[in-house]
């Protein structure tokens, strides 16, 4: 690229270099768009078009009529409303667990020296990168009936009967929790980071006990990063497909699943697309439901941003 | 348990008691630090550390970084556990005690105000934690808004503030609660200079007005001066020298001292039975100084150094001929760096007054400058 010619001869009217400055911010600003447009382009397609196709689908039914069939059905078939019901319930359960199990761990990293938690947080985001059915899998050895788990309690005289802790609502939820868990510490320890120290030492100075400290300065600061695990899991949870499946054992059915079994039972792609598009509904609702509560901003926790 | 009313006599002699932890005496109580150590692995933070500070008196902490003074700091404050020591406040023992029990107001570097409270929340907390009543709460927060002049900013949010104005709202928050000893860890050094200066004045007067006992921590040894009672030099964890303001500064009794406060010319000298000897000659001083072990060395303040006229009589003076190597303008005055003839440096500090600023000598012009027997001062090196 040639620089623009530096105008020496300028009017008054135009200012010393005006036009040439002007060039040259329209020229960076062009340069800008050019570098982004690939990837705007690749959002685009790979979002909309799979979006749209799939909305378009849902408003055929099985024998390719254009109508509402396929939504009126997930209204009146009982179902589907009870399927919907399992969805949020496991969902919420598992959130639940996840902010018990995960707010004490996050708070003892974050008070912990950063190497120690740093090697601490190794165990946390190991199971990350280890697969989902790896784990999955994992748990139903240890919880089956002839499991770890159940062997122990029989053996110890804790129980006469092996325990039924797997393909059941109970396994789901502990399947699901630990592969979510991540999702909420991580968060949540950035936030609880960012917290400087001295105003817990200036709470107790000005009189707190730690545990007033705790509830009335740390917890308060630590909510963005709590919002944003809990949103992150609660989202992640509507959709959840593997872990409830093999740990549910077709007792718990949720939605994704309902999906799956649609088309390879079925091949009904048009009442699995509707399924799919009132999924997509659903948890943007949830977002907004959350952004409001929350506002936006928090969803992203401190540190991360 | 005894339902029995108490009788009037009996809630009056209850009522002295709560009132007798009030009075103003106990609100300033002295501190007494007794043989304090810390060591935090194989470095000496604190060592055998024993300082008094006298009821309703302002002390300043000064030294460089790691001299110690922050932890001292925050053991009164209650964070830090000593390894052996005593701190007394009044009659009590309060090294065991927990921070929020020690009723022992502190500002922070950071101010630490509460990011999720407004400006009155922040500074009615320490009343919530006392369980006062509302009215009192708003009475005190309003009162005390008026003392650092932020009335009017109740309501704010505490990123809406300026510095200056959370430096205000964090002394408020430590002092509404009237705690029987002020902490404040170098509370300016985030301002400007213009604003800390005034600041430092406002400090003062507040204590004035408040007598609590504070001890203040800093490294800038102008904010010490200005601000304190007495101030207490600090290095690698030990109390060098403990003084006034100006004692400290006309008197430093080693060469750290000397070099910490204020700016400082040092010549090495020689002490025999005769006196000081400097290149030879008998320094001409108001005390003789006494030979240590130590080396010994002159201080000289830059502003106690006087460029004299060849004609006048000066043999009640001690003199330094060199050569003039810099001169530094800097407004007020200037600065006049000589090297003497024996190769030893001076620096001298003349303000910028007419008949002054009109004997400027120019650079590589030979000069000779005198030193009253009052302004000299004998240091020794530190061990």
């Amino acid at each position: 690229m040639r620089a623009t010619q530096l105008d020496t001869a300028a009017t008054l009217r135009d200012g010393l270099n005006e036009r040439a400055l002007v060039t040259d911010r329209r020229r960076e600003q062009m340069l800008l768009f050019g570098l982004c447009t690939p990837a705007v382009l690749l959002i685009l397609i790979i979002i909309f078009v799979p979006i749209g196709w799939l909305s378009w689908l849902s408003l055929f039914d099985d024998a390719g009529r254009l109508g509402w069939d396929n939504y009126a059905r997930l209204v009146e078939q009982p179902s589907y409303i009870k399927t919907f019901k399992t969805t949020f319930q496991v969902s919420l359960v598992v959130t639940i667990v996840d902010v018990l199990l995960g707010y004490p761990l996050a708070y003892m990293l974050s008070q912990m020296p950063r190497r120690a938690a740093g090697i601490c947080m190794i165990f946390v985001i190991l199971p990350f990168w280890t697969s989902v059915l790896v784990r999955t899998y994992a748990w139903l050895v240890i919880l089956q009936r002839t499991g770890l788990v159940n062997e122990w309690l029989t053996g110890l005289g804790l129980v006469a009967e092996p325990v039924q802790l797997v393909h059941s609502f109970l396994g789901v939820v502990i399947g699901m929790s630990h592969v979510l868990l991540p999702f909420l510490v991580l968060p949540l320890y950035a936030s609880m980071r960012a917290i400087d120290r001295d105003l817990l030492r200036a709470a107790m100075n000005l009189g707190a006990s730690p545990t007033a400290a705790f509830w009335r300065v740390f917890f308060p600061l630590s909510l963005p990063g709590l919002a944003a695990g809990v949103v992150l899991i609660f989202v992640l949870c509507l959709g959840f497909f593997v872990t409830p499946t093999l740990m549910g054992g077709g007792r718990v059915i949720m939605w994704a699943m309902r999906m799956e079994s649609t088309v390879s039972l079925y091949a009904n792609w048009g009442a699995a697309s509707a399924l799919g598009v009132v999924l997509l509904v659903v948890t943007m609702g949830c977002l907004w439901i959350f952004s409001r509560l929350f506002g936006a901003e928090n969803l992203v926790a401190k540190g991360l941003r | 348990m005894d339902a029995d009313p108490l009788s009037l006599d009996e809630v009056a002699v209850a009522r002295k008691t709560v009132v007798k932890i009030r009075t103003p005496d106990d609100r300033s109580p002295p501190l007494a630090i007794r043989k304090l150590s810390k060591r935090y692995g194989n470095t000496i933070a604190l060592h055998d550390v024993n300082l008094d500070v006298r009821p309703g008196e302002f002390i300043t902490l000064l030294g460089p970084s790691g001299s110690g003074k922050t932890t001292l700091l925050m053991i009164l404050a209650g964070f830090v556990r000593p390894d052996s020591g005593s701190v007394k406040v009044g009659e009590e023992e309060i090294l065991v005690t927990p921070p929020h029990k020690r009723n022992v107001g502190m500002v922070f570097q950071n101010y630490a105000l509460f990011p999720h409270m407004n400006v009155f929340e922040n500074i009615a907390f320490p009343l919530r934690q006392r369980r006062f009543d509302r009215r009192e709460i708003a009475e005190r927060v309003h009162r005390v808004l008026e003392m650092v002049q932020l009335t009017g900013l109740a309501e704010r949010r505490v990123d809406q503030l300026s510095g200056g104005q959370r430096q205000r709202v964090a002394l408020a928050r430590a002092i509404v609660f009237e705690p029987r000893i002020l902490l404040m860890d170098e509370p300016l050094s985030a301002l400007d200079k213009k604003l800390r200066e005034q600041m430092q004045i406002e400090i003062r007067h507040l204590h004035e007005r408040l007598g609590m006992t504070t001890v203040y921590v800093t490294h800038d040894q102008r904010e010490a001066i200005t601000m304190s009672d007495r101030i207490a030099v600090m290095n690698l964890g030990r109390i060098i020298q403990m003084d006034t303001p100006e004692r400290l500064y006309v008197g430093p009794r080693t060469r750290f001292v000397a070099e910490f406060i204020g700016e400082s010319n040092l010549l090495p000298i020689e002490v025999d039975e005769v006196g000081a000897r400097f290149c030879g000659r008998i320094l001409k001083s108001c005390e003789k100084p006494i030979k240590t072990s130590a080396k010994q060395w002159l201080v000289i303040r830059p502003e106690k150094l006087s460029l004299l006229d060849g004609n006048v009589d000066n043999s009640s003076l001690n003199v330094f001929d060199g050569t003039v190597t810099e001169i530094i303008y800097q407004g007020e005055s200037f600065l006049c760096c000589v090297r003497l003839n024996d190769g030893n440096n001076l620096t001298i500090r003349n303000y910028s007054r007419g008949e002054m600023l009109a004997r400027i000598p120019s650079v590589g012009q030979p000069v000779r400058l005198g030193l009253s027997p009052e302004d000299t001062t004998v240091v020794h090196e530190d061990q």
